[in-house]
């Protein structure tokens, strides 16, 4: 079976890394913090997403695809041919790993929406890009979409993190953020695409935990044309925050009240403005509270953000060293990468913790 | 003389050995069951009058009573059962309608003992109640968003207005006329104690009651009894009545001999004349129409009040919610057969509409396909008896439940299903004065908080072990429930899996 | 201090508080074996009349005429307050029935001596039993000052 025909909740290890002056980074250093988490991931998914690897072609949305066989190549690669100009186009590299195998064929696509098509559509450019990954996704049998933003990538496979990372070559990427995920599912997948990180645009989340607000938070997303194909946390929680920030035009601080919201006790006793705007957000988005455990790192063009929920029943610890933030299930997973750091810290339930470039986002 | 002498279904049983003749049982019997015997200095009961409401049983100092089923029976027929064939003599006798009271006793379907509820076990934590926050608050009313900033970039308030409720709990319509002044009392003062709401139904508002407005939803009904600017100014919410869970379809039909003075007065009309509300709205034959009653209210009242449609569940319901969520009404209200009335005829009460269950199931999934949820709350009633019919209505996708007939029980009523007699030994479902008075709304109105803090507990319990700390997670979280021996299309139109998937 | 009151509002004129003040005053621990084919002689009377009911017993007066008509010592008041009555010393004139303003205080079942409400703290009920038991909290034990 695959996810999708079956709902998931898996415990997991979380890692991510900015250096926020923009300098860019190898992601061995990720395979390394993972690594360290090793016990946190039973074999059973690992995944990698990196913000600022693709600079020669930073203006193109970069698809990356599995494909389960020719024909669903095929016919997808006709689909962007007819929807996209495309600008490049390869295999993805990858080295041969012990622990990787039964790989699907692996392809990326550097892409740019067909100038004609979309202005017939009436849609801003991300919503074009949006629909047709999703009818890639569910119309075409055989192939996935599993990364699409701009100078961005995500990469997974069915594995411990830390051979997926070897599989893909990540040592070979520089980019000035990284965030990455090893998977305990309690279930037994063997379908690549499940693994995480799940990205839409450039968005992309790793999430550890298993939220009990799940088919609530679901029903109501899919109101708006999502589609949890996956019925995976991270990819509602991807949704939700894609639907918030990008659609309903919310700042972080603002999705991180709605999703992670404090206690109405907790609200009462806060100033009068901040009470407002608070219990706003409660009332105007009830059904997009998330309850149960989660901490997450949600990654986006030029930052992080990390956000445990709101009793904090999943650990977390946010670091910093100099231009570096780092944010990880368990110190260890830091220290083994900077040892000296200028502080390190466990945000509190609820708390966002948002590290972004100096030069801003985009 | 008619020779059909029916025997009574229900049989006083006195145990002489405890009864000490101390005659509360006759003093307190409206229905002149028990009398004491002169000469043979003892007790005695007429069963042919006793309606089984067990107030004898409950003031019985020595528990000397019980009312027993009797064992009297026609041949035994699985087709004709001796219910059916005694309303087949009592309508030959009178050519008239039957009619009863409360909900449906019929033995249909009952959907919420077939959900089960989740629990987390190892991969996520269940929550204790006791140690963490876990909360109920809900809120009413339009959810459709449109983010607006101000200069400072503070996001505006442009909600439209919405009841807070401190549970997901609300008392359900009973009018006074049909239920006593002392039971609305209760009610009232539970509800302002609780922090939720009690409805006035279709009955006006008692002068007395309007210190209670922030806790009141009044009712708008196709008679308009007691509707002026005054009643739709003093309350939280206003809602149109279109239907009734218990007789779907038709009118209301309060007898004269409840109309009293006050009970006259409240409703603005004739003392002593039976109060007859029509079966529909005259105003409103279409969805159209509705609209603009919609309106007319929400312009009376500076749409600063939300507006609820109530309405029978019925087989085209998710359509007919559908069609009142593009209305402008704020809440739907969805009332299910099994609801409770001070007076039906019976065979629309057991005949007509279709399970609650079912109803919210197919309205919540229609209002999400059409993309229109938000324009709406859903609250549902007809019947949720306990935190566990609660906690999975809210889990099909309710966003509170309205209580009838368990506030009544907390008031000691004991479903004889006799109200439309008037002689209601508990004092609820009457207008004589000294009936009235056996419901003292000091005792009352702590039953009441007592109640709904009791389900509110449990409600949190439950939650707690789903793992869910807040209410509206648990809203329309069909993934917490799971179906027990159901078809699969019972189970596809509730939209939950069977047990053990 | 705390006294019986009645609520005629409330009261409904079962008379259930006559029968359960004579069971707690009976020695008995069975309802039905105290009060089974037994006159009653409660300390709490139930007056009706046209529609209206009040059950009447002791009010504890502040300047209670029984205590000073008493020619024989035997009413007094106790250290709470409670208008109590020494049966031993009772002669049986009944004098203290006759000036009652309310007809609180009674001849007792043998006809002997007068008997009166004393809150039930003559007996093992703990509290005045004719509250405990009221169907409609018409009978409260309070103290209104």
């Amino acid at each position: 079976m695959r996810e999708g025909e079956f709902r998931d909740p898996s415990g997991c290890a979380i890692s991510g890394v900015i250096d926020r002056s923009g300098r860019r980074m190898s992601g061995a250093c990720m395979i390394d913090s993972i690594a360290t988490m090793h016990d946190r991931s039973n074999g059973l998914g690992g995944g990698f997403a990196g913000y600022g690897i693709y600079p020669e072609f930073k203006d193109y949305y970069a698809f990356h695809l599995f494909y389960d066989d020719v024909i669903s190549k095929k016919k997808t690669e006709d689909f962007i041919q007819r929807h996209f100009d495309i600008a490049f186009q390869s295999a993805i590299p990858t080295r041969e790993t012990k622990g990787i195998g039964d790989a699907p064929i692996l392809f990326r696509y550097f892409v740019l929406p067909d100038a004609r098509k979309l202005e017939s559509r009436e849609l801003d450019e991300e919503e074009y890009v949006v629909r047709c990954v999703n009818r890639i996704n569910t119309e075409i049998r055989g192939a996935f979409v599993f990364s699409c933003g701009k100078n961005m990538g995500i990469f997974k496979a069915v594995g411990y993190p830390e051979d997926v990372g070897r599989f893909y070559r990540l040592d070979e990427y520089e980019g000035y953020a990284w965030t990455c995920h090893g998977r305990y599912p309690t279930n037994t997948p063997g379908w690549w695409g499940g693994a995480h990180p799940f990205g839409l645009l450039d968005y992309s989340i790793v999430h550890n935990g298993e939220i009990s607000s799940y088919d609530a938070n679901r029903r109501y997303i899919e109101m708006f044309g999502y589609k949890c194909n996956l019925q995976t946390d991270t990819e509602v929680i991807t949704y939700i925050v894609d639907y918030l920030r990008r659609k309903q035009k919310l700042t972080l601080q603002e999705v991180a009240k709605v999703i992670a919201a404090s206690f109405w006790s907790t609200i009462e006793r806060k100033p009068a403005e901040e009470r407002a705007q608070e219990e706003l957000l409660r009332k105007m988005f009830p059904s997009l509270l998330i309850t149960g455990p989660f901490s997450i790192i949600f990654g986006y063009t030029g930052g992080l953000m990390a956000l445990n929920d709101r009793l904090k029943l999943r650990s977390m610890v946010v670091a910093e060293r100099g231009d570096r933030a780092y944010i990880a299930s368990e110190e260890c997973a830091i220290r083994v990468i900077e040892p000296e750091l200028d502080y390190v810290r466990a945000p509190r339930g609820g708390e966002p913790v948002i590290f972004e470039l100096y030069g801003g986002v985009r | 003389m008619d020779p059909l002498f029916i025997y009574p279904e229900y049989e006083v049983v006195r145990d002489y050995d405890r009864c000490i003749s101390c005659r509360v049982c006759e003093r307190q019997c409206a229905n002149e069951v028990h009398r004491f015997d002169e000469r043979a200095n003892r007790m005695l009961a007429d069963s042919t009058k006793c309606v089984n409401c067990h107030r004898c049983v409950c003031v019985c100092p020595t528990h000397a009573l019980k009312i027993v089923k009797s064992d009297d029976t026609y041949k035994r027929n699985a087709n004709w059962e001796c219910g059916t064939i005694n309303e087949v003599y009592r309508q030959a006798g009178t050519g008239g309608v039957l009619l009863s009271s409360m909900g449906n006793p019929k033995p249909y379907p009952v959907y919420w003992d077939k959900l089960l509820v989740n629990a987390s076990q190892v991969t996520n934590p269940s929550i204790d109640p006791l140690r963490e926050p876990m909360e109920t608050r809900v809120y009413l009313g339009k959810k459709t968003v449109k983010i607006e900033r101000d200069e400072k970039g503070r996001i505006k308030d442009n909600m439209s207005p919405q009841l807070t409720l401190s549970t997901p709990i609300m008392f359900s319509a009973m009018s006074y006329g049909s239920i006593s002044y002392n039971a609305h009392e209760s009610l009232a003062r539970a509800a302002e104690e609780l922090g939720i709401y009690y409805n006035t139904g279709e009955g006006g508002l008692h002068r007395d009651f309007y210190r209670y407005g922030k806790n009141t939803i009044v009712q708008v009904a196709s008679g308009r009894f007691g509707v002026f600017r005054g009643y739709l100014e003093s309350t939280a919410a206003i809602e149109i009545k279109m239907g009734q869970g218990a007789k779907p379809g038709i009118g209301g039909h309060l007898p004269g001999a409840k109309i009293t003075d006050e009970v006259s007065d409240t409703r603005m009309i004739p003392k002593g004349v039976d109060a007859i509300s029509p079966a529909p709205h005259h105003d409103i034959y279409s969805i159209e129409d509705l609209r603009q009653l919609i309106f007319s209210l929400k312009e009376a009242t500076a749409y600063k009040k939300p507006v609820i449609v109530k309405i029978a569940a019925v087989h085209n319901v998710a359509a007919i919610a559908s069609g009142i969520a593009r209305s402008g009404a704020d809440i739907i209200a969805i009332d299910g057969y099994r609801g409770g009335t001070g007076a039906a005829p019976t065979r629309i009460r057991d005949n007509v509409g279709i399970p609650i269950e079912l109803a919210l199931a197919s309205v919540d999934q229609r209002l999400r396909e059409e993309g229109i949820r938000d324009n709406v709350s859903i609250v549902v009633g007809g019947s949720v008896r306990s935190s566990g019919d609660l906690v999975k209505a809210i889990a099909l996708g309710a966003d509170a439940c309205y209580i009838g007939t368990a506030a009544l029980l907390a008031l000691g009523c004991h479903l004889c299903r006799t109200c439309h007699e008037g002689k209601c030994n508990w004092g609820i479902a009457t207008q004589r004065p000294e009936l009235v008075k056996r419901l003292n709304p000091d005792v009352g109105y702590r039953r009441l908080v007592n109640l709904v803090t009791a389900w509110t507990h449990e409600l949190q319990e439950m939650m707690g072990g789903m793992g869910i700390n807040s209410i509206e997670a648990l809203r329309g979280n069909r993934l917490m429930l799971r179906g027990i021996g159901l078809t699969e299309k019972e189970l596809s139109i509730l939209g939950v899996r069977h047990a053990g998937e | 201090m705390k006294v019986v009151y009645v609520n005629e509002k409330w009261c409904l004129g079962c008379h259930l508080c006559e029968y359960e003040c004579a069971f707690a005053n009976s020695g008995e621990t069975d309802i039905v074996r105290a009060l089974k084919d037994r006159v009653i002689h409660p300390r709490i009377r139930v007056e009706d009349g046209d529609g209206v009911h009040f059950a009447v017993n002791c009010r504890h007066c502040s300047d209670a005429l029984c205590v000073k008509s008493c020619i024989a010592g035997a009413l007094s008041r106790d250290e709470h307050g409670t208008v109590v009555i020494d049966k031993n010393k009772c002669v049986g004139c009944f004098t203290c029935v006759t000036v009652c303003p309310y007809g609180a205080i009674m001849p007792g079942a043998d006809g002997t001596a007068a008997q009166k409400c004393t809150l039930c703290t003559e007996n093992a009920m703990g509290e005045p039993n004719c509250v405990r038991h009221c169907i409609n909290n018409a009978i409260v034990f309070e103290d209104r000052g």
